[in-house]
C-alpha cells in the first residue's frame, strides 16, 4: 500500500517538474536565441533552416551596436525616465492613496470614479494631448518630457488606496492621539506602513517605463534624447534590419534591467505576488 | 489625574441615527469608570467622543474643570488603549511607547527614563528592542498599556482591551490592570461588553442600552439592586431568570402565579405590590441563579417559595453544579450545590429565598422592589 501510495507521488512529482521544465524552455528560449544571434554573422543569422551556435562568433557585433547609437546618453535618459517616474508615482500615489482610503471630504467619491475611469481608457487616447502640451510649453527632447505622463499614475493611486484601506483606522486614530497632526499621521506612521506595496508600485512603473516604447518615439525625436527603447528602435532598418547588431543592442539595453533586478530581487518577487500579476 | 463630566451629552450622526442620548456622568479623581452594556449600546461612541475621536453633537464635556468639546484629541491629556492595541508596527516597543513624547520634543533623557520606568511597571524591560509582531496577545497588550502610561495622561481610555486575548490571559490582565490603577492612582474610563470585567474592574459601572444610560452605580448595588428589567438581566452570570406572573391576593399574602406554580411573596414585598397597586396585574418576576435552592434545609425555610422543575441539562463546575430547566418558554438556570446528583428527565423540588425576589413593573419594566 506505502510502496504504491509512494510511486503515485513519485510519478506526481515527477509530472510537476516535467510540466514546469518545458514551461522554463519556452520563457528562455527568445533570450538564449537573442544572446545567441547576436554572436552570428547577418547570413547566418537569416539561414533556413536556422542554426543554433553561431558557426564563427562575431563579438564585434557588440562594438558595432555601441558605435551605432549613443549608448551613454541612453543609458542616462532612460535612468533619469525610470528614477522620476517611480519618484513621482509612488509620493503621488501614496498621497492620493491615503486621500482616498483615510480622509473624508466632500466629493471624494466622484474623484475616485475619475480615477478609476483613467484607468479603464487605454492610454493611447492621452497621448495627442499630453503632446499638444509639451509641444507648446516647448518641452519636447527633454527629460520632463520623458516623464510627464509618469507623474500621476491611476493604478498607482488605486494599487495604495487599497493598501491603506488595509491598515486599520484605529494606527491612525493612535497617532492622532499621540500628537500627530494629518501630515505627520501620514508619513511617520501609516506611509512605512506601505513599504511593501510602494516597492510594488515601484517595480511595475519601472518595468513599465523601461519598456515603454510609444511616447518615447513621439516626444523625444533627438536621438541623443532617446531611452533605449526607443533607440533600439532606430536600428530596425526601412528594408532590411541587421538582427545581430540590434540582439547586441538589445542585450546591451538589458543591463540596467538585470542590474535593478538583482538589487531589488525580493522586491520584485513580493511585488508580482502582491499585485497577482504573476 | 484629573476629574471628568459629560453634560447631557448627545451623538446625532448625520443620517439622523441617534447614537448617545442625553448622557450625563460626574466622574470623579481617581475613579474607575467602567461602560458596559450590548454591542451598538454607544459606549465605544462614548469614550470616543471623549477621546476627541468623534465629535460632540450637543452637551458639554469637560476635563478638569475645562470644556474640552473642540480641543483637540492630543491638547486632552488623554491616552486611550484600543481593543486591537494599534501598536505601530515598523516601530519597537521602545519607539511606540516613546512616540508620543518624542512628537512633544521632550529631552531624550526624559523619553528614556519614562519608557524605562513603564517597562518596569510592565515588565517589558527584556522587549524593547522587539518589533510587535514579534510579541505575544498579552505582551501586546501590555506595550499598549505602556504607551498610555509614558503620557501620564490625566485620564485613561480603555477600549475593550481584553478582548482579543484568551480567557486564562484576559483573567491575569485583569488583575495587572486594577493593580496598575491602585498603583498610578489614575482616572481610568473602561469600555467592555463583558460583565465580569466590569464587575471586578470598576468602582461604578455606566450600563448602557441603545444610547441611553440605564443605571450608574457600583458593582454591588447594580447586581443587588437594579433599577430595571434591562440592567437586572444584563449583569450577572448566569443572567437572573425572568418569567411574568400574576399578583394575586390570598388572605392577607399576595401570591405570584406562574406556569402552573405558585410562590407566597414575604411581608415586605407584598406591601409594596399592595401599595402600587399591582395586585390583580401582571409583574415580571425575577431570581437569581443563586438564589434557587434544592437543600433540604431551604426548601423548608423557603416553603412558601417553593415548585417542581423537570431538568433539561446538567453542568456540574466543581463546588457548584448549574440545573437548566424550563419555566413555561422561559429557560430558566438554578446554580445548586454540587451535591445535588441529578440528570436530565428528573424532576426536582427547588425554592426561591422570598427575600431576593425582583419585581419589575410589567409594561414600564422598571423595578417595583429588590
Amino acid at each position: 500500500m506505502k510502496s504504491s501510495l509512494e510511486k503515485s507521488r513519485r510519478r506526481r512529482t515527477a509530472g510537476t517538474y516535467v510540466f514546469f521544465i518545458i514551461g522554463s524552455i519556452i520563457m528562455i528560449f527568445p533570450f538564449v536565441w537573442m544572446f545567441l544571434t547576436s554572436f552570428k554573422s547577418v547570413e547566418e543569422s537569416m539561414l533556413i533552416p536556422p542554426t543554433i551556435l553561431p558557426q564563427e562568433w562575431q563579438g564585434k557585433n557588440y562594438s558595432d551596436a555601441m558605435a551605432s547609437l549613443p549608448f551613454l546618453a541612453l543609458y542616462k535618459n532612460t535612468i533619469l525616465m525610470i528614477v522620476w517616474r517611480v519618484v513621482c508615482a509612488v509620493v503621488f500615489s501614496s498621497m492620493a492613496g491615503y486621500a482616498f482610503a483615510k480622509l473624508n471630504f466632500k466629493g471624494k467619491g466622484v474623484l475616485f470614479s475619475l480615477v478609476l475611469i483613467q484607468m479603464m481608457l487605454p492610454s493611447q487616447i492621452f497621448i495627442t494631448p499630453q503632446y499638444q502640451m509639451l509641444a507648446k510649453l516647448g518641452l519636447t527632447n527633454t527629460v520632463f518630457a520623458l516623464v510627464f505622463p509618469g507623474i500621476v499614475s491611476a493604478f498607482g493611486t488605486f494599487f495604495l488606496r487599497q493598501a491603506y484601506m488595509g491598515i486599520p483606522n484605529e494606527i491612525a486614530e493612535a497617532a492622532y492621539l499621540d500628537g500627530c497632526t494629518q501630515w505627520q499621521t501620514f508619513y511617520k506612521v501609516m506611509a512605512p506602513l506601505t513599504k511593501a506595496s510602494m516597492a510594488a508600485l515601484a517595480v511595475f512603473t519601472a518595468v513599465f517605463a523601461y519598456g515603454d516604447l510609444m511616447w518615447p518615439l513621439i516626444v523625444n525625436t533627438d536621438l541623443n534624447m532617446m531611452t533605449l527603447s526607443s533607440g533600439l528602435a532606430t536600428l530596425r532598418g526601412q528594408f532590411s534590419t541587421n538582427f545581430p547588431v540590434m540582439m547586441a543592442g538589445s542585450l546591451l539595453a538589458m543591463i540596467p534591467m538585470v542590474v535593478l533586478y538583482l538589487f531589488f530581487q525580493k522586491q520584485f518577487i513580493e511585488g508580482v505576488a502582491m499585485t497577482g500579476g504573476k | 489625574m484629573a476629574s471628568v463630566q459629560l453634560k447631557n451629552v448627545c451623538k446625532k450622526y448625520p443620517n439622523g441615527y441617534e447614537a448617545v442620548k442625553d448622557f450625563n456622568l460626574d466622574i470623579e479623581d481617581k475613579e474607575f469608570i467602567i461602560f458596559v452594556g450590548p454591542s451598538g449600546c454607544g459606549k465605544s461612541t462614548t469614550l470616543r467622543m471623549v477621546a476627541g475621536l468623534e465629535d460632540i453633537s450637543s452637551g458639554e464635556l469637560i476635563i478638569d474643570g475645562k470644556v474640552v468639546n473642540d480641543v483637540e484629541p492630543k491638547d486632552r491629556d488623554i491616552a486611550m488603549v484600543f481593543q486591537s492595541y494599534a501598536l505601530y508596527p515598523h516601530m519597537t516597543v521602545y519607539d511606540n511607547m516613546a512616540f508620543s513624547l518624542k512628537l512633544k520634543k521632550t529631552p531624550k533623557a526624559e523619553i528614556d527614563k519614562a519608557v524605562r520606568e513603564a517597562a518596569r511597571i510592565l515588565d517589558l524591560e527584556a522587549l524593547l528592542d522587539r518589533k510587535p509582531r514579534a510579541l505575544s496577545g498579552g505582551q501586546r497588550q501590555r506595550v499598549a498599556m505602556g504607551r498610555a502610561i509614558v503620557r501620564n495622561p490625566k485620564v485613561f481610555l480603555m477600549d475593550e482591551p481584553l478582548s482579543n486575548l484568551d480567557a486564562k490571559l484576559r483573567g491575569q490582565m485583569r488583575v495587572e490592570i486594577s493593580k496598575l490603577h491602585q498603583r498610578l492612582g489614575s482616572t481610568i474610563i473602561y469600555v467592555t461588553h463583558d460583565q465580569t470585567e466590569a464587575m471586578t474592574l470598576g468602582t461604578r459601572i455606566v450600563v448602557m442600552k441603545d444610547g441611553i444610560v440605564q443605571q450608574i452605580d457600583t458593582p454591588e448595588n447594580l447586581y443587588n439592586h437594579p433599577c430595571n428589567k434591562f440592567v437586572a438581566g444584563f449583569i450577572g452570570s448566569p443572567q437572573m431568570n425572568m418569567i411574568t406572573a400574576d399578583a394575586v391576593a390570598e388572605g392577607d399574602d399576595v401570591v405570584l402565579k406562574f406556569a402552573g406554580q405558585s410562590i407566597t411573596l414575604d411581608e415586605t414585598r407584598a406591601k409594596v405590590l399592595k401599595d402600587g397597586g399591582y395586585v390583580g396585574k401582571q409583574v415580571t418576576m425575577g431570581i437569581r441563579p443563586e438564589d434557587i435552592h434544592q437543600d433540604e434545609a431551604a426548601l423548608k425555610k423557603f416553603e412558601k417559595a417553593q415548585f417542581t422543575a423537570e431538568v433539561r441539562v446538567y453542568e456540574m463546575l466543581g463546588s457548584t453544579a448549574l440545573v437548566y430547566f424550563d419555566m413555561e418558554d422561559a429557560g430558566w438556570v438554578a446554580s445548586v450545590d454540587a451535591g445535588l446528583k441529578v440528570s436530565a428527565g428528573d424532576t426536582v423540588k427547588l425554592a426561591m429565598d422570598a427575600s431576593k425576589i425582583h419585581i419589575f413593573d410589567h409594561q414600564t419594566e422598571k423595578t417595583i422592589i429588590n
